[in-house]
This record gives structure tokens, sequence and C-alpha cells, in this order.
């Protein structure tokens, strides 16, 4: 564990934290250097052709514009320097920049500072953090956000995600530990092996759940309807579910008690397996069609490679010669070698950092599903691969995109790149998304710095996960399906006004961060800068510091009254939920 | 946009503009509409409508509750009993549901495609399969969108979803979402700890921030959000909002309805429509019954909707609410005929029942048949798009109305769906 680093890191950003909202610094930095000049456009190195001297940000780039030329657009200018540095922290560490990190950005006039702030996040600084976040994005994607199953131990499946991202584990190595893992789920018990959790709630009904996720989330194929019949309008054929499903018939899962009642943790093993028919050498099992025949599968992958139908997991006879063969092991050498995998995943990276990605859903890479730069998709998929599945890496490619740094601010030659009414995707303007609720609840930490006192470990995951659940509606069906409403509800905005995360975030109390600020020896304009920055990364205009005065005034004077009445309408706003 | 929210006389300009913009929403995606519901506004608001959809997730077995077929190798250990309404028999554990069949209507000749909960979760609550280009409205949206200009003074959301998600507003936009809360009435965070005024002020600056974003024209979603906001204030300072306390009445008629998350919510239902609101879903899941489904159905899940149901029919009845609330029970889809062998039914989507009532329809009957063993439907075949149709038809909605979807293509409302004649007097 690279705790010292991160210790350092800390100490550093608190350091900073203190520095712009010292208890009693007069005369410390006006609130981040937002000068008029920065704010008015990009530095020099967002020209058309600079890639950072990176050949895969000059083929993403090339692709892109090639995209644009077709279609006739005319992209939007790039995002200003605040608005850049406040997206790519919450892509990839899953906050908003502290004022201290927007500050070091903003006034930082080396041209290449955009891969030195993506270099940063990617490094050992923010290892924790960025461990943290995809940890999360990937804890959804393999399990949801439901915690009803009782059969998956969430912070299980966490630590695990944690550690793999935090030491950039090779995304095939990622998907080989998830698809063969055997041992128990739940953290502290012998045999731990938190990457379980992904399967151990899918396995009943002869993990027919199993079959339908591995397929979706790592090689972008819905086969889910095809359980029970040929897909009405795509390739997919029932048998083909059946023959995948037929990968997972040697796991078991074993059910550890504690007391009478409650299951403790859930052991995942590989059991050699006798089939339906009973004879283990040749492992059949039976489905059925919807005339109500009987069909036999054996496993074999979806590009049609058939495997030894052997239920016996390998071993050595006395003579020395060897039988048998682990299902799992193999579907996953398969997965990792198929050209579906690393274009999977490129996508779904992609839609995590553009909103949206080259299919729609982002899970869908079927023939059916045209994808909207298909060519970028399958070159951006290769090179992950020449590139060891270096998920870091790809995620530096994308983020020093010129697309990546587009303002999302529609110009007069690009009105029509709106994905939301249905058009493919064009990327000539950055998409306004809604924060995940993740990321809100650790920006909301970030923006009042109450992550300072935070622990970044389970016990804080833990809150976290309870604060999500007021949003999360399970439709309690066997395939855990779930939504969400933190979608720009009602509730969501109510949670907003006056939720207890909201509450504590806009407390006066002593030694919290409107305190620290009111008590500060900045001016009445600087304590509003302060607000604005530490929230929206700019400067409020005259007309805002002008209603901010009259709150002043109707606070008689309650300094820290009319900054709380400011900051709860800063962080009410759809400028701060909204990632821009 | 830069307009304060609310001044001192409480009625904004920025109000008063939300209220010129809904208008014009109205006249964009259902020009052909306008006329027709201006001409009514004045009949439809003496009586307003309103529907209750009451949604089984999970899919339930309408052959052990509504169809049953007796001595059929598929029909289960349930027997048929007879009901208030001449010739119509439906489970024997539905017995208090067989005093109000009378109010009701059955179609057993239900006939869909789509056997995955989300997509059929979909399909049945939009009328349309699921397209990803396109997100289609629910029927809360449909209804709320259709019904809310005639109840002018309700101040609370016109579509609520008690204990489930239901399904968004789709092109209509998040005015129209759901609002969710759970079976208990208990709406979080409503209390803002602070006096008005200070809130007019604090929404003051807030209005400030939003229409500067708004002005720099990145996109729908932010105007999305500031619609939203305002709803938001508007709920916070309602007295309406009463109508979601169920503890507020008699025990007696909360006894009534059944001490269970659905008994509540069906109660809250009908104190929703008597304020107002034109749209409520209630939630009741766990039909998802791949094993043991009869201990499941006949000990828990039957009982706890046939108490709450037969109650909301019986109150509505008795307070002349009914013919003007129609009543929807159904799910994403049915269970197989054939019992697998974990003793449950598995997903089945080719036959199947919902059970309607009220408002404009006709009561007592029953709309198709099944086969013998109940896999095949022997009439003619109704679609999610049909019933649709049907509910909107019962509550005086035009069929003729189109919508405009956000890329400009017109949307037939209920996608067109054919009205089940024999539903209709």
């Amino acid at each position: 564990m690279p705790i010292p680093t991160s210790l350092v890191a800390r100490c550093r950003r608190i350091a900073l934290a203190i520095a712009v909202i010292g208890l009693s610094a007069p005369g410390l930095v006006p609130v981040p250097g937002l000068s008029a000049t920065a704010r008015a456009a990009g530095p020099k190195d967002r020209d058309a052709d600079d890639h950072f001297g990176i050949a895969q940000v000059k083929f993403i780039n090339e692709q892109i514009s090639a995209g644009w030329a077709d279609a006739k657009l005319k992209p939007s200018d790039a995002a200003t320097d605040q608005e850049w540095c406040r997206r790519v922290h919450l892509d990839i560490i899953g906050r908003i920049p502290t004022t201290a990190e927007l500050e070091a950005y903003v006034s930082d006039s080396t041209p290449s500072k955009r891969a030195a702030l993506v270099a940063r996040l990617l490094g050992d600084d923010y290892v924790d953090e960025y461990a943290r976040n995809w940890a999360d994005v990937w804890t959804t994607v393999l399990i949801g956000r439901s915690t009803e199953n009782d059969n998956v131990n969430r912070p299980g499946m966490r630590q695990w995600l944690k550690r793999a991202f935090s030491k950039n584990m090779p995304y095939d190595r990622f998907v080989t530990e998830l698809v063969t893992a055997t041992g128990v789920n739940k953290a502290g018990e012998k045999d731990f092996n938190g990457a379980t959790n992904f399967l151990s709630g899918k396995l009943e009904e002869n993990g027919i759940q199993a079959t339908a996720k591995t397929a979706q989330v790592f090689l972008g194929l819905q086969v889910q309807c095809t359980q029970c019949h040929n897909h009405p309008f795509n390739k997919g054929k029932q048998n083909q579910f059946w023959e995948l499903n037929a990968f997972f018939r040697q796991v078991r899962s074993l059910r550890r008690f504690e007391g009478t009642r409650d299951v403790q943790a859930i052991e995942i093993v590989d059991e050699d397996w006798a089939g339906e028919g009973g004879d283990a050498s040749q492992a059949e099992l039976y489905y059925e069609l919807r005339n109500g025949q009987m069909k036999m599968a054996f496993p074999v992958f979806v590009d049609g490679t058939a495997v030894d139908p052997s239920g016996y997991l390998p071993a050595t006879m006395e003579d020395g010669t060897t039988y048998g063969v682990n299902r799992r092991r193999v579907l996953s050498e398969l997965i990792v070698d198929s050209p579906l995998m690393p274009k999977a995943a490129v996508n779904r990276a992609w839609s995590h950092f553009f909103g949206y990605g080259f299919t729609r859903p982002v899970d869908d890479l079927g023939d059916h599903n045209a994808p909207s730069h298909p060519e970028l998709l399958d070159g951006l998929a290769e090179r992950f691969r020449e590139q060891s599945f270096d998920v870091k890496e790809l995620i530096r490619w994308i983020t020093l995109s010129r697309a990546y740094a587009l303002s999302s601010k529609v110009g007069k030659g690009n009105g029509v790149d709106d994905p939301s009414i249905g058009e493919k995707p064009r990327f000539s303007h950055f998409y306004l998304r809604q924060m995940r609720p993740e990321e809100l609840y650790q920006s909301l930490l970030t923006a009042t710095a109450a992550d300072e006192a935070e622990d970044n470990g389970e016990k804080a995951a833990r809150k976290k996960d309870e604060w999500l659940s007021q949003f999360i509606i399970a439709f309690g069906t066997d395939e855990g399906d779930e939504a969400t409403t933190f979608n720009g509800s009602i509730p969501q905005v109510l949670m907003m006004f006056n939720g207890e995360l909201m509450k504590t975030a806009t407390s006066t109390g002593k030694g919290g961060f409107l305190d620290r600020i009111a008590s500060s020896g900045l001016s009445n304009p600087q304590k509003i800068d302060a607000l604005y920055a530490a929230a929206l990364a700019r400067k409020p205009t005259k007309k805002e510091v002008g209603l901010a005065n009259q709150l002043l005034v109707a606070r008689k004077g309650d300094a820290v009254g009319a900054l709380q009445d400011v900051w709860w309408a800063v962080l009410n706003s759809n400028e701060f939920i909204i990632n821009h | 946009m830069a307009l304060p929210l609310f001044t001192v006389d409480g009625m904004s300009r920025r109000h008063l503009m939300s209220h010129l913009a809904g208008a014009a929403a109205l006249a964009g995606p259902a020009t052909a509409f306008t006329n027709s519901i201006l001409a009514n506004a004045a009949d439809l608001k003496k009586r307003h409508k309103a529907a209750i959809l009451l949604w089984m997730g999970g899919g339930p077995s309408t052959m052990d509750i509504w169809d049953l077929k007796p001595g059929a190798s598929t029909g289960g250990p349930f027997r048929p009993i007879s009901t208030s309404a001449d010739g119509i028999q439906i489970s024997e554990h539905m017995p208090l549901m067989a005093k109000q069949m009378h109010h009701m209507a059955l179609v057993r000749s239900m006939s869909t495609r789509e056997a995955d909960h989300m997509r059929g979760r979909y399909y049945m609550h939009t009328g349309y399969v699921p397209n990803p280009n396109v997100e289609h409205p629910s029927y809360g949206a449909v209804i709320a969108h259709e019904l809310a200009d005639t109840v002018p003074d309700l101040e609370i959301p016109p579509f609520v979803s008690v204990g489930g998600g239901s399904v968004g507003p789709g092109f209509l936009g998040m005015t129209w979402a759901p609002f969710v809360v759970d079976s208990n009435g208990n709406v979080r965070n409503l209390d803002m700890g602070i006096d008005p005024s200070r809130l007019s002020q604090r929404l003051e600056m807030l209005d400030a921030i939003e229409g500067k974003f708004i002005g720099e024209k990145r996109g729908p979603s932010a105007e999305d959000h500031a619609k939203v906001l305002d709803k938001t204030i508007k709920i916070l300072r309602s007295e309406q909002m009463e109508a979601f306390k169920v503890s507020k009445e008699p025990s007696d008629v909360q006894e009534r309805y059944g001490n269970t998350g659905f008994g509540r919510g069906c109660l809250m239902a009908r104190r929703l429509v008597e304020q107002g609101v034109p749209f409520v879903e209630v939630d009741l899941g766990g039909w998802d019954n791949h094993a043991d489904i009869f201990r499941t159905l006949s000990d828990n899940k039957l009982p706890e909707l046939d108490k709450a149901m037969s109650a909301l029919i019986e109150d509505l009845s008795e307070r002349g609410m009914l013919d003007d609330t129609a009543v929807v029970w159904m799910g994403e889809f049915s269970r197989t005929p054939n019992i697998n062998g974990n003793g449950g039914r598995d997903h089945w989507a080719r036959s199947w029942t919902v059970a309607v009532g009220g408002a404009g329809f006709k009561r007592g009957v029953v709309v198709g048949e099944t086969s013998s063993d109940g896999k095949e439907v022997v009439t003619e075949p109704y679609s999610s798009q049909d019933l649709m149709a049907s509910v909107l038809k019962s509550l005086g909605i035009s069929l003729e109305t189109t919508f405009t979807a956000k890329n400009g293509r017109p949307m037939k409302i209920a996608n067109a769906g054919k009205v089940i004649k024999e539903l209709f007097a």
C-alpha cells in the first residue's frame, strides 16, 4: 500500500487549503487567480494538431475531426482552464478540484500543463482518490447500487476493486480475475477474494445472470433475451446463450451462515460437474425451445469456438495423462482474446468521459447497433491491446484529446450535434451531464474541505452507501434490476435543499468551512470569490456580487449567515451539479 | 431568465413565465389536441378525471389470479370462485375482490412479446418497445400531461409513484417525471428550517446563477434543472402535501386497506386523487416467482393484493369517485403455464390477463379468452398500446393527440394503439 505518498499528498492539500482559506492570513493570495486573461481563452496548447506527442491522442483527434467534417460541424471553442480543470478532476478522481488545485492549474503557464495535470491525477499523489472513484464506478457496473442482495458483499467488492485500480491492474487481468474468481466474498474471512462478489449474487438458477452479465459487461453483448428464444431483431440465437451458460456449470456457491439465519459469507468454488446427462466426460445441459422441445448444449464461445466438453476439472491420472478442463478459466482466455473485449472496455471508458459512448446503450456492440465512430472504436481497442491493456494510458489518451477539451457551450456551427434528441454523438462540444451521486457526495466533501477530516476507507464508503440508498429503487426481480431517483427529480432537489449532507455542508458551526471563511482576513468580496471558486471554479459576476451584498444587508451584518445563504444557492445551482 | 423567482406579492415574473412556457409546450407537442382540451376544460374540471395504476412488478401469474384453468395440467392447485359479476370467476385467494368484480373488467387476451423484466416494464408502461434513440413517456407522464390543465389549483406533482419507480417522462421532459414516495407517504427533506422570506432571498440568488448558466446555451439539461427547482419550491409551500399523510385517515379506513405497504399505497392513491392528482401508480413487487409459486401466492401476495385492491375499488365507488377514476392492474408480463422443476413459473408474455375498472370502462365483463391450457389467446389478441389507448379513452383523452419527440419526429399518443371495443358500452 502506497500509504506514505498518499499521506504526503494529503498533507500537501491540507497545507494548500489552509493557505487559501487561512484562519488568520491577511494579504494572502487573492483567491484563485481567475484573472480576466485566463478566463478569456484556453492556452495555446489547444491547437487542433497538438497531441502532446502521444500518437494515440493524435489518432483520436484525427478520427473525431473527420466526423466533424463529414457532418459539416464546426466544433465549439476550447473550454476555459477552470472548466477543464473541474471536468478532469470530476472524471478521473470523482470530485471537483479544491481551490488550491484550481489555482495551481490556472496559474501554471507551461504549454503542456494539461498533460501534466492528467499525469498528476493518474500518479501517486492521487492514487487513493483515483482508486476510490473507479471502485465506485465499477461497483455499480458489476453489482449495481442496491444493497439488497444477501449474496453480495459490497465492502468485499469495493476492497478488491480499490486494490485493482490502485495498482493499475491491466484490464485483461482484471477481467480474468473477476470471471474466474474463487474464494470467500467477505473481507476478514479465510480465503477472502473480493472479486468473487461479481458472480456470487448471479449464480442462482444455473448462473443465468452470470451468463448475461459477463457477456454484457465484458463483451458488450446483450444475450439476456436469448435465454428463452432466438432474438427477434438481432442475430442472437437461443443456443448461444446456453452454450455460454455452459461455462458457468462447474462453479458452486456455498453459503456460510452466522447463527441460524443470516448469510455471513459466500464461498465460490469450482467442482467437477457431471452434466445433466450424468456423464462427466461429456457434461451437457438441456434447455427448452419455445415449442417445448429440449435441446442439448456444450460450452461454445460467442465466436463459435467449441471447448472440451468434459465436466471434470483439470487433473492428472496415475499414468501421467491429463484430462478435464476448467471452463471458467477457458472462458476468461476466450474473452481476453476476443476483439470484443477491448472494444467494450474502450466504449465504456469513452462514455464515462463524454457522457455518451460510440453505441447506445454503451454495452450493446451487436451488429444491429452501428457505432457512431466505428474506426475510432476499433482503432482505440487495438491500441488498448497493444498497450497491454493499461487502463491509465487509455484514460490519458481520452482526457488529452481535443474533443475532451471543448467547451460545453454550443456554437453556431454545431447546434445539431445533440445526442439527447437521439442524434449520433459527434463530440463537437462537451455534453452536459449531471454528476453521479457518488461524485456529488465527494464534491460536497471537497467543496467544504470536509474530506480532510474524512478517512478514505470502508467506514466512509458505508456512510456514502447509506446516503445513496435514499435514491435507489430496487425492482425486486431476480435480475436485480434497479433505478435511481437521482436523475434531476424533485426528491433530489429536496435533498440538495434540506438533506443532512447539505446541512453539514452549509453549517455555520465553529471551525467549519463557512466559519473559517467568515473569520479569515479576506474582504467581503474575496469571501464571495472563495465560495464561487470552491464550488463553481469561477468568479462571481457583478450581478451575483450585488445579490450577495443584498443578502449581507438582509442578514443585518451577520457575515457568516449571509455566506451561508450564498453557499446554499451556489451548491443548489445547475452549474454546480452539472459536469460541464 | 434572469428574473427573481419570487417577489413580495408572491407571483413572480418567472412564475408567470413558467405558466406561459407550459402553455407553449402544450401548443408544441399537442397542437391538434389543444383546441379540444380547451373546449372540454370546463367539463373535465367539474369531474376531474384520474387514473390509478396498480403495478405488479416482477410479472404476476395471471393464470392463478384472473384466468384459472382448473383441471388442466398447467392449471396449478387453485380453485376458481364465483364473483359479484355474472359469469366471472377468479381465484379462491381473491375472495374480497370477488365481491367487487361488478365494477371491473378483465382482458384475458393480452399477448405481448417482451419477457425480459426491464423491456417488459418499459413496453407495458409506454406502449413502445425500448429504442436506444428515443425515450417514450409512460402512462403517468402522458396522463398527467393531458389532464394537468383540468386541475389548475394542483400544487403537488401530477404524477406520483408510490413504493416504486415507475417509468420516466421520456421526451415530454422532467416536468412530467414521477414524484416517487415510499408507501408511508414520507417525503424526505421537506423541512427548510428557515423562515420564508429568507428562503425567497436565497432563491433570488439561486435564480441568478441558474439564469446565467442557462443563458450560456450549453444544452437543455440546464433549463430542466431550473424547471424542477420551480416545482420543488411549489411543493415546499403547499398545504396539499397533507394528501400524502395516510395516517390522517380514521383507523378503520386504514384497517380496511390493510396494514401493508401496498395497502397504505392504495389508500394514499385515493387521497391523492381526491386532492386532484391525475395519475398515481402504486407498486406491489414480489411476483417474480420462479420457485415455490403457489405457497407464495396463497400465503403472501394474493391476500395483500386482495385486501388493498378491493378496499380501493369499494372506497372509490362509495365516494362517487369511481366513475371518473380508471383503475388498471397489470405487471410487465405473466408467467409460464408450464410449472417448472422448482414449483415455480417462468416469464411468459404470450397469453395473459390485465384488470381494469372505473372511469369510462364497461363493468362486470370479460374480454377475450385463452386456450384450455392457457398457452394461447384464442380470440383477438391485444397489445400494450391497445390497452393504453383504451385507458386514455376511458378518461376522455383524445387518441388523435400527437406528440413531437425531441428529434422532431411525430409520435402518436399510445403508439396508435386501437381501442379494445368490448371494454366500452
